[in-house]
């Protein structure tokens, strides 16, 4: 390697640097500005305050809305995952005709755009009678998260070897027993990312949740998103910075006890 | 527990039974599948593959203004979607803003991508700040630019503080801060996309090339590059498909000619209410975007996709 190509390398690194300060500064600065002691909650900066915050919990619409994100994603991911997991093990530990076909299918919630999704989800479940609602909301939510939840769920799966199972009935236990006591313990992690990765592309959905909300309900997400149309303030920096606790925090921290349980574990 | 069990199955173990048992073993293994399959399979055939039917015959119906609208095969709204001159330069329009965010995101998002397989630093940390921008949320990061570039934002403050203006000036809402948004929004699926191709290519490759007399700029032109055009690709396709189906964007950082073919979508659907006309509209969008899906299937196959999707 020449002088030329450390040059070249050094550039790269400093290119880097700005595409990843591009990528994070904006919400940096969300997270600054909602500290911030300004009654407009702009810039200059003019010192510490949790004022926003305080604000954020006083406000009623924004604490509904945060109550209506939670149960709907803590739903969205019981039931997707259990879903997802189901539908992971028949495509991973069963040799079924059309495999190819039936994991597109399952797959096609992402591959439609979500706008036409919203659509035809709306449309249809009206005309079956169940309107704008917190049960279409859960139902989009579903549909829109399982694709998530099987290729996670999957690429474990396919990790797990089959012997350990195939032990397991041969010493006489039942699949249920086996499913209970053998797989599902090592299929654990993905389970668990599964669930996270469906809550918080829950908690996060904007673009089909303003087709499928009733009228007066709001998530955090559309609620953000109304109040942008009055003005920026500044509780909308603070409520930014509360999701970003929650929707990388959270994670983070899952992350950080599964590394700790299975050190402890020596696996 | 496991131990009863097995004790039992041995006891029991008559001739007569064996064969039973195994008969309906086999029954219930090549039954098992299937029922594991069948809610997940319900749930995408019940709420997406009939409701997608379902807006297919709703296209061909029309509004009433008073009531619910009028089943038939009319081909009034195809017929407004397809040579409406509004609507097809929206269309065109929306084409246009997904292929130049698709190439920004391209022109930022290889050379990181290539930084973080190639670097010899901490992977974990570089990993990290690769998957960090998916968890944070897309409305959060959309909004994050008002504080930047709005008329009391960074920008304008520190440029009336150095007094090269005098009074802020108009940055937002126009077409390029809804491509700037666009680009901030998808480039870390490109990003990705990128990386898990790089990240398959032998290094030795590139060496070989080198130690033969290649300059390291030939090396990665002519190697490198088009062993990680699949991925570019992939996420080429991403970032479009993404970028042509949003509405939220152009909604928040766009003014108001800025729309794009999605925000008619939502116009007619949740504004007009002219359901007919929406259904037409969102699944002329589902056909173009379906085509380029299509094509790329054709030429180089679905696994890519999903291999930076999982």
């Amino acid at each position: 390697m020449g002088g030329g190509g450390k040059m070249g390398w050094a550039a790269i690194r400093a290119y880097t640097i700005l595409v990843y300060l591009f990528m994070f500064l904006p919400v940096a600065v969300v997270v600054l500005l909602s500290f911030n002691q300004n009654q407009f909650g702009s810039f200059p900066m003019t010192g510490f305050s949790l004022r926003w915050f305080e604000a954020l919990w006083n406000n009623d619409a924004v604490m509904r809305a945060f109550r209506t994100s939670l149960i709907l994603g803590l739903l969205t991911a019981l039931i997707s995952t259990t879903l997802g997991v189901l539908a992971s093990l028949a495509l991973v530990r069963y040799a079924i005709p059309g495999k190819n076909l039936i994991t597109t299918i399952l797959i096609a919630p992402i591959l439609v755009p979500e706008v036409v999704l919203a659509v035809a989800l709306l449309l249809f479940l009206n005309w079956l009678g169940i309107g704008k609602s917190f049960a279409l909301l859960l139902a989009g939510h579903v549909i829109f998260t399982l694709p998530f939840v099987i290729l996670v769920v999957q690429a474990r799966l396919v990790s797990i070897r089959r012997d350990v199972e195939e032990a397991a009935l041969s010493l006489g236990a039942s699949p249920i027993q086996t499913f209970f006591s053998v797989t599902l313990p090592l299929l654990m992690p993905a389970v668990a990312a599964g669930a996270l990765f469906a809550f918080t592309i829950s908690f996060d959905d904007i673009t089909g949740t303003l087709f499928w909300k009733p009228g007066g309900v709001e998530t955090v997400p559309t609620q953000i998103f109304s109040m942008l149309r009055n003005s920026i303030s500044p509780e909308i920096n603070a409520l930014g910075t509360v999701m970003i606790i929650i929707t990388v925090g959270l994670p983070l921290l899952g992350a950080a006890i599964a590394r700790q349980i299975s050190i402890k574990r020596g696996m | 527990m496991i131990f009863d069990f097995a004790i039992c199955a041995h006891v029991q173990s008559a001739p007569s039974a064996t064969q039973d048992v195994a008969m309906s073993v086999e029954a219930r293994e090549r039954r098992q599948p299937w029922v594991l399959l069948a809610p997940a399979l319900g749930a995408v055939t019940l709420l997406l593959l009939v409701p997608l039917l379902f807006i297919v015959v709703y296209s061909f119906w029309l509004r009433s203004a008073v009531g619910p609208d009028t089943a038939g095969f009319h081909l009034d709204n195809w017929q407004r979607a397809l040579t409406d001159p509004f609507y097809r330069y929206i269309l065109l329009n929306t084409l246009k803003i997904a292929a130049i965010t698709t190439f920004f995101c391209a022109l930022l998002g290889y050379p990181a991508a290539y930084f973080i397989t190639r670097s010899s630093g901490n992977k974990l940390i570089l990993l990290l700040l690769l998957m960090l921008p998916f968890w944070i949320s897309y409305i959060i990061r959309t909004m994050s630019w008002i504080n930047i570039l709005g008329s009391s934002g960074a920008l304008n403050t520190a440029l009336m503080s150095m007094g090269v203006i005098s009074s802020p000036i108009q940055m937002l809402y126009n077409e390029a801060t809804v491509i700037l948004g666009l680009v901030h929004f998808l480039l870390p699926f490109m990003v990705l996309n990128i990386y898990v191709s790089l990240d398959g290519i032998d290094t030795n490759l590139e060496d070989a090339a080198t130690s033969l007399g290649a300059t390291r700029w030939q090396a990665f032109t002519q190697v490198t590059l088009p062993l990680s055009l699949p991925g570019l690709a992939a996420g080429g396709l991403l970032c479009f498909v993404l970028g042509a189906g949003t509405y939220i964007t152009p909604l928040i950082l766009g003014g108001p000619r800025d729309a794009m073919f999605a925000n008619l979508v939502f116009e007619a659907i949740i504004t007009q209410l002219n359901w007919p006309m929406g259904s037409a509209l969102s699944l002329l969008l589902l056909i173009v975007l379906g085509a380029l899906v299509a094509l790329y299937n054709r030429y180089l196959g679905m696994s890519q996709l999903t291999k930076g999707l999982g």
